[in-house]
């Protein structure tokens, strides 16, 4: 149903101040915008015609029922709001929807069945150089990518349940997926079964937060080349690998939960090739390896708890200049793992559960430097398969040794003032 | 058998060894759990405790009883008795009274502190079943180097010597083996080695609990498989059964032969 204006402007036309009317008119078809209802019994009984009668600014309100929408684009800015039930369905064969404006909102939606191919990135979802489109509270399920959203600004993503069937990297596509974007909102989101949770490549000043990625086949969150982005609060549990931050600048990773991440390549944190970032107040736990270091420069770390990983930190070569402070490492297999001897990073003032030092001075910092990487970690380096020998009474006299002469490991690594209590 | 099973385990029970040693699970117990107030740390510590400890334990105490009996065993002898009734009898009479003061030593500071209300009781079961499967085991080993051996001196050396290479050369050795022959593959070794020492089988079996993160993060596709499934434990603890089966068979063949 879709009222109208019209006897109403031909009223008014009939005066003579026409100008003024103009401009009432516009001011009016700006603010007041129309509602237009769809339903599988009404008048208008789908999406599709239902975005090619509105105007611009309009309303549409979906009521439940299965809707048949294949590739609908959207080209004015439209608000697109789903009743509960209201499915769009996009019978496997192409994009479902794309926003190609600005000032899009779709929400509420139940969004499912894209098309999938190897050679076009279909999405349920899909933007491209739009500002300030809104994505609220859908459900997108057996979608190849979820959210798509390319060369645009100021959008946000919230409130989205995203549910797919990955089983192989090269079958599946990701979740939330930004590429070349400025500006975003990523929250509240849930995205499990998709090949990565949430993806950013080239997507600058964007805050990501609260989300829950999990059981994805590869990474829970995935930067590539962006900067000066912050995700805080999220979860990331048993994906392929928790987050992966590469080449990227001026992160900053806050309070973020890191769990049992498993695997042979699986890590809570891999940071490949990252300067400048921030990582603070996360936990990491019962991951394979907590935190992944390499080609990482002037980094912080701190406040951050790492539990029960099998490798707390494992820092790979060309790291410099980061500085660790007031972390937690407790029971951890192995605290801290280096592939060198070399080492041009600072430990200072962190707990250890293994620390074994006295404090007399009674200053909340033990008088003994803790020495973090055992002989045995860097044994476990060269010969993998010598981890079956893990908390054997032999490992822990060469460990021992080590610890009184270094040989193997960095001489220099060496924490002064560890910190007796935990933060 | 039974009789004799009895009469072992009331003159263990008596004397006042058995109640050091569970005087010292209780104190042990008691003091973890004081330190760390944590359920699940206190059980971390004790697993490392328990592989080396409960060994030791039960081969100077299963030799050391072996040979403090042996007059008593001579007049058994002379009884119209099948000598592996006898043998099976004190056997199972050190092994069930050292078991049984490992857990209630440990199990009243737990069941104190509330082991049942806690999420680890899988893991404390899984430390108690390993702690008393190896107490079976090196009991039978020591019986067996005492019954081979008459001269308490040498039995008592071999006994330590067993204990010392099981607990710490045998790692040793294989450590020193797997980094010489790093550029082969090694996990099957690595796998079957452990098989060949019980201690490292118990101590595997507690890794497969703590350190799976660190397990699961080595690439080979058997350790994959032994580790990420139910397979792992189901290997383990078959393969301790037969630690005990096998020493205890050749405790009981030798003892009908033996010259006494």
């Amino acid at each position: 149903m879709r009222e109208s204006y019209q006897p109403v402007l031909s009223a008014l036309l009939n005066k003579k101040c026409f100008s003024l009317f103009i401009t009432f008119l516009l001011i009016c078809s700006y603010v007041q915008a129309t509602i237009i209802t769809v339903c599988q019994n009404c008048e208008v009984s789908t999406v599709t015609q239902a975005v090619q009668m509105a105007q611009p600014y309009d309303t549409i309100k979906v009521q439940a029922g299965e809707y048949e929408t294949v590739s609908l684009e959207i080209k004015k800015p439209l608000t697109l709001l789903g009743e509960p039930g209201a499915n769009l369905n996009g019978a496997e064969k192409n994009y479902i929807l794309k926003l190609l404006a600005d000032s899009i909102t779709v929400s509420g939606f139940s969004i499912l069945n894209s098309g999938r191919s190897y050679t076009k990135d279909y999405a349920a979802v899909y933007v491209y150089k739009a500002s300030h489109v809104k994505i609220i509270n859908n459900k997108i399920s057996k979608a190849f990518f979820a959210i798509l959203v390319e060369k645009s600004k100021n959008a946000v993503i919230s409130g989205n349940n995203v549910l797919g069937t990955a089983k192989k990297e090269s079958q599946s596509g990701n979740g939330i997926h930004l590429w070349h974007c400025d500006s975003m909102k990523i929250d509240k989101n849930e995205v499990t079964g998709m090949r990565d949770g949430i993806y950013l490549e080239f997507v600058d000043n964007s805050l990501v937060k609260n989300n829950y990625t999990h059981h994805n086949v590869r990474y829970g969150l995935h930067f590539m080349f962006s900067n000066h982005d912050e995700y805080t609060d999220n979860k990331f549990e048993q994906n392929g690998a928790g987050v992966a931050v590469m080449f990227s600048k001026w992160i900053v990773m806050k309070r973020n939960h890191f769990y049992k991440n498993w695997g042979t390549a699986s890590y809570g944190l891999l940071l490949k090739e990252i300067y400048d970032g921030e990582v603070y107040e996360n936990r990491f736990e019962e991951n394979t390896i907590g935190i992944y270091i390499d080609g990482s420069t002037r980094m912080t770390y701190s406040r951050n708890t790492l539990r029960q990983n099998g490798w707390g930190v494992k820092v790979s070569g060309g790291c410099y200049t980061n500085v660790f402070k007031e972390n937690n490492f407790i029971s951890n297999s192995f605290d801290l793992s280096y592939n060198s001897q070399l080492n041009d990073n600072t430990f200072n003032n962190n707990f250890w559960s293994e620390y074994t030092g006295y404090d007399l001075d009674k200053d909340d910092k033990g008088d003994v430097p803790y020495r973090p990487v055992k002989l045995f970690s860097y044994i476990v380096n060269q010969t993998p398969e010598t981890i079956i020998l893990l908390r054997s009474l032999f490992v822990d006299i060469i460990n021992f040794s080590e610890k009184v002469s270094p040989v193997f490991t960095p001489d220099k690594l060496v924490d002064e003032s560890p910190s007796i209590r935990s933060f | 058998m039974i009789k004799i099973l009895k009469y072992s385990f009331s003159d263990l029970m008596r004397s006042k060894w058995s109640y050091i040693y569970l005087i010292f699970y209780l104190i042990l117990g008691f003091v973890l759990l004081f330190l760390n107030n944590d359920v699940s740390k206190a059980i971390i510590t004790l697993m490392n405790l328990i592989v080396v400890l409960t060994p030791l334990i039960g081969t100077i105490f299963g030799i050391m009883y072996y040979y403090n009996s042996r007059e008593f065993t001579e007049l058994l002898l002379a009884q119209p008795v099948s000598r592996s009734k006898i043998f099976f009898g004190q056997y199972l009479g050190i092994a069930l009274s050292l078991s049984l003061s490992l857990v209630i030593g440990l199990g009243v500071p737990f069941l104190i502190y509330g082991i049942f209300q806690s999420t680890e009781i899988f893991n404390f079961s899984m430390l108690l079943v390993s702690g008393a499967f190896l107490t079976f085991i090196f009991v039978a080993l020591s019986v067996l180097i005492g019954l081979y051996n008459s001269n308490k001196i040498k039995g008592f050396g071999y006994a330590i010597l067993m204990w010392l290479f099981l607990a710490v050369i045998y790692d040793g050795v294989l450590l020193i083996a797997m980094v010489m022959f790093r550029d082969y593959p090694l996990d099957n070794l690595a796998l079957a080695a452990s098989f060949f020492n019980p201690i490292d089988l118990s101590r595997i079996m507690i890794l497969l609990k703590l350190d799976i993160s660190a397990l699961l993060g080595y690439t080979g596709a058997l350790f994959q498989k032994f580790f990420g499934t139910g397979a792992g434990l189901v290997t383990s603890l078959f393969i301790l059964l037969l630690w005990i089966v096998i020493p205890v068979g050749m405790m009981l063949k030798k003892s009908k032969s033996k010259d006494f």
